[in-house]
């Protein structure tokens, strides 16, 4: 199962914004993160990641730095904002209520069985 | 591969990858940064995994996917970066670039002042812009180009003989222009004003070519650089004149009349500040902004032959003889101008090495109208000679620079067409036409210098 393009994008800067609220990291290691926590369904290209992070630096949500790692390596590494963290709060109460709707239409219900055709037979 | 040379190699293959990046317009320094640093995670917890530093390398830059698309995903982000910004004091980002451009900037505000300055001085001795209008029509270049020219010649570093040489031209042109006793009303005083600036440009030419005045590549950035400059002062004048506009009647509607400040202080002097201006924005964004002269040529090169076409269908349809009359000179003059332009600018975007294409054929099918049609206005002119042609000034200068352009012309036209037949390479019209650019001046100078003598002043 791949998740949808569209649901990815949707779903991705409460994601970026809820790992960044864990502690301050970098593309790579947020890439990684994403990568662990979905169980390597989610499929998160680098054109999708860091222009999302400049967006999100754009608007305010988030800071970066750049710091040397292992000898002359630097690295830029993301930090949120307080506006970042009200955003991230406010991103949580609309996902809350998406999945809260689906979950009570989908109560005790076992999944569909696909039947494309059914209509025009 | 030994064991010593593998990390090397990566780094030599990083190095690669980041020029490949850099190429990208969307993406800059930083994000080639922010991106290597990435790909460098992804190689490391390959070669963790066991894989070899080359084979990680591969992974890694696969997994990236194609920068194709990466580009793609950041100019959504950063479209600004699309559109080339003009950063006037140069770019923050390369300090050396930064103190020589902001030491440009001073040099160029310091000529434009000076220019502005300049325009004011005769009002010192009286001379005012109402009753001395000839004097200023005269003189005008001579306020402005010689402050461009200090410029140039600053930012080239030039000898001491070529600014001597500038100094000694502008003093000729001033002499010229006012030494002679020449009528307000005289046909001579109008034949020098339109000369004088002409010759002067030519000087400021020598300014822009000073560390190479013998180079035909020089010579072409010239004429690109006259291409752009003549752009961006219309552009400044169209912005001054809303300018003025604003300021004439926000002050007129609080019952002060600013009429005098426009029209003896803003217009004026902006007018000359603006040549300076000019200059300096079209060495500053000589490689900001794509040059737009060489756009306008290609728009209007079609449209140009067309009209020229359409008007020797004409002339042949209803053998109706072209009616010389006292300005026509002037306008076949003016029409060979246009198409010379035309000419000189598409030549000064073409990538010399291309073969000939549609546009080459297009071109010459233009100047081989307009000479078609200089010829029959020629035809009927030399009919007249024996009444009253050449007897003025006026029609002497326009007959001079008839032949000159028809002989520019002619010669460019059979350039074209074995550069067309593949007989010669594309660099000899350029050269054909870079080194035509003395004659004009000499011509111009000349018309400034010999002919309100030769025509005793009239």
């Amino acid at each position: 199962m791949k998740v949808a393009k569209d649901l990815v994008a949707a779903s991705a800067t409460p994601m970026v914004l809820g790992i960044l609220a864990e502690g301050e990291s970098y593309g790579y290691a947020i890439l990684r993160r994403i990568n662990e926590l979905s169980g390597g369904e989610l499929d998160w290209t680098e054109g999708l990641l860091y222009p999302l992070l400049h967006r999100l630096e754009r608007l305010g949500h988030l800071e970066s730095s750049w710091q040397a790692v292992a000898g002359e390596r630097k690295r830029k590494y993301y930090r949120i904002t307080d506006r970042g963290l009200a955003e991230l709060a406010e991103q949580r109460r609309q996902w809350d209520t998406v999945v809260g709707a689906l979950k009570e239409i989908w109560h005790d219900r076992a999944p569909l069985t696909v039947r494309p055709l059914e209509g025009l037979a | 591969m030994t064991a010593h040379e593998g990390p090397q190699e990566l780094e030599a293959q990083f190095e690669q990858w980041r020029q490949y990046v850099l190429r990208r317009r969307e993406l800059q320094a930083v994000d080639a940064d922010e991106l290597e640093d990435h790909l460098r995670g992804s190689v490391d917890e390959l070669v963790a995994a066991g894989l070899s530093p080359d084979e990680a390398f591969l992974v890694a830059v696969k997994r990236m996917g194609s920068l194709d698309e990466l580009s793609r995903e950041f100019a959504r982000e950063h479209s600004e970066r699309l559109w080339k910004q003009l950063v006037l004091t140069g770019d923050s980002g390369s300090p050396v670039g930064g103190t020589r451009s902001r030491r440009d900037l001073w040099v160029m505000l310091g000529c434009a002042a000076g220019a502005l300055v300049s325009v004011k001085v005769p009002a010192l001795f009286g001379l005012s812009f109402a009753d001395d209008g000839s004097f200023y029509a005269r003189n005008f270049t001579l306020f402005a180009l010689p402050w461009l020219a200090a410029f140039l010649a600053w930012r080239r570093g030039a000898r001491r003989s070529v600014i001597a040489a500038l100094a000694v031209f502008f003093v000729i042109g001033a002499v010229a222009a006012n030494a002679y006793p020449l009528a307000d009303d005289s046909q001579s005083v109008v034949v020098t004003s339109v000369h004088l600036p002409i010759a002067l440009w030519l000087v400021v030419g020598l300014a822009y070519v000073a560390d190479d005045w013998r180079s035909s590549r020089r010579r072409m950035d010239f004429i690109r650089f006259t291409g752009e400059w003549f752009i961006y002062l219309v552009l400044m004048a169209l912005g001054g004149g809303v300018l003025s506009a604003f300021l004439f009647n926000t002050f007129a509607a609080i019952g002060i009349v600013p009429e005098e400040f426009v029209s003896q202080w803003l217009l004026p002097g902006g007018a000359a500040a603006a040549v300076v201006v000019a200059g300096w924005l079209v060495e500053a964004k000589q490689s900001v902004v794509e040059n737009i002269a060489p756009v306008l040529t290609r728009l209007f090169t079609p449209l140009f032959t067309a009209a020229l076409l359409a008007f020797l269908v004409a002339v042949v349809w209803t053998s109706h003889g072209i009616d010389v009359e006292r300005e026509a000179l002037l306008l076949f003059d003016l029409l060979l101008v246009v198409v010379l332009g035309l000419l000189l600018y598409s030549l000064s975007a073409r990538d010399p090495l291309a073969p000939p294409g549609p546009f080459d054929k297009l071109q010459l099918a233009l100047v081989v109208s307009a000479l078609a049609i200089d010829v029959l206005v020629l035809v009927e002119i030399t009919g007249r000679i024996t009444d009253d042609y050449g007897s003025t000034p006026n029609r002497a200068a326009a007959l001079g620079e008839n032949v000159i352009l028809l002989v520019n012309l002619a010669w460019s036209a059979w350039l074209l067409l074995s550069f067309i037949r593949r007989r010669t390479p594309f660099g000899t019209l350029v050269r054909w036409q870079t080194g035509y650019l003395p004659v004009y001046a000499a011509w111009a100078w000349i018309v400034v210098l010999v002919f309100p003598p030769l025509f005793s002043f009239a």
